[in-house]
């Protein structure tokens, strides 16, 4: 009942969910899921951390976790009104709008 | 433990399957919610009940608020949905998710031949985590507080609104 879990499956379950987030950054066209699926993409990283942590008992792997919660929140909070400007501003949140840059 | 770590594993796959999947984003944000609750429930299996909690309180809860409130401001109509119908073609995607299956089966694979050490044996709580932060990782906190502070900045800087013209690195 209280065997331990091996550590490889620990990583495989962050790069299975990894892979999922990379997909949806691949797939989707809507800027809200592409920034939901980076979101996916860090926190299977953070898992991955968690888990190498975990493996020697120590805390670095939770300090980096704590890192990359930061990371996140600038990042959505950057991204959320990159969104409500692009839409706006296009009237779609599709990505393929904004095709054009100005030089 | 181990049951309940495979069956989040589990729940955390399926949930984050759901969420790349579904039209509608307020959907798949329920989904993902679920899936940052599943994955809360494997780092309490693994041995770091801080990180759990952290996750629960700000990646479940504030994150998601943030997504949710932002998507109540778009106010989205049906359009979207029709045009993503067509990305997400099952004949368009079936070669590349059968050869990537392939390449997933073998890595699953190498990692569970090669399963190594035990994890979740000890658990390391918010005392060791915390002195850990403040000593060794002090310069990575302070970076951190930039980082914070440049967000901000920067978010409130971009989402002002402007009545006449967009940004100004957009081009109509």
């Amino acid at each position: 009942m209280m065997t331990p879990v091996p550590m490889g499956y620990g990583l495989i379950v962050a790069a299975v969910l990894f892979s999922l987030g990379l997909i949806g950054v691949i797939v989707r066209r809507n800027i809200v899921f592409i920034l939901i699926s980076i979101e996916i993409l860090l926190n299977a990283a953070g898992l991955a951390f968690v888990v190498a942590g975990s493996r020697w008992g120590q805390p670095d792997g939770q300090v980096m976790f704590i890192f990359i919660l930061t990371m996140a929140a600038v990042e959505v909070s950057v991204g959320l009104a990159l969104v409500l400007q692009f839409y706006h501003f296009f009237k779609t949140l599709d990505a393929d709008a904004a095709r054009k840059l100005k030089g | 433990m181990d049951t309940v770590f495979y069956i989040s594993s589990a729940v955390a796959i399926i949930s984050t399957i759901m969420v790349i999947t579904r039209l509608h984003a307020v959907h798949a944000l329920l989904y993902f919610i679920v899936s940052l609750l599943s994955a809360a429930l494997i780092f309490y299996t693994l041995g770091a009940p801080f990180v759990a909690s952290l996750e629960v309180i700000i990646y479940a809860g504030a994150i998601m608020v943030l997504f949710i409130f932002t998507i109540m401001m778009l106010n989205l109509g049906p359009q979207l949905k029709e045009q993503e119908k067509q990305w997400i073609n099952v004949k368009m995607w079936t070669g590349p998710i059968i050869l990537s299956l392939i390449l997933i089966g073998e890595m699953v694979y190498m990692l569970s031949v090669n399963s190594g050490y035990p994890v979740g044996t000890v658990t390391v709580g918010p005392k060791q985590v915390g002195i850990s932060l403040f000593t060794f990782y002090l310069l990575g906190v302070e970076l951190a507080s930039l980082l914070l502070l440049s967000g901000i900045i920067g978010a409130y800087h971009i989402g002002r609104r402007r009545t006449t013209d967009g940004h100004k690195d957009l081009e109509s």
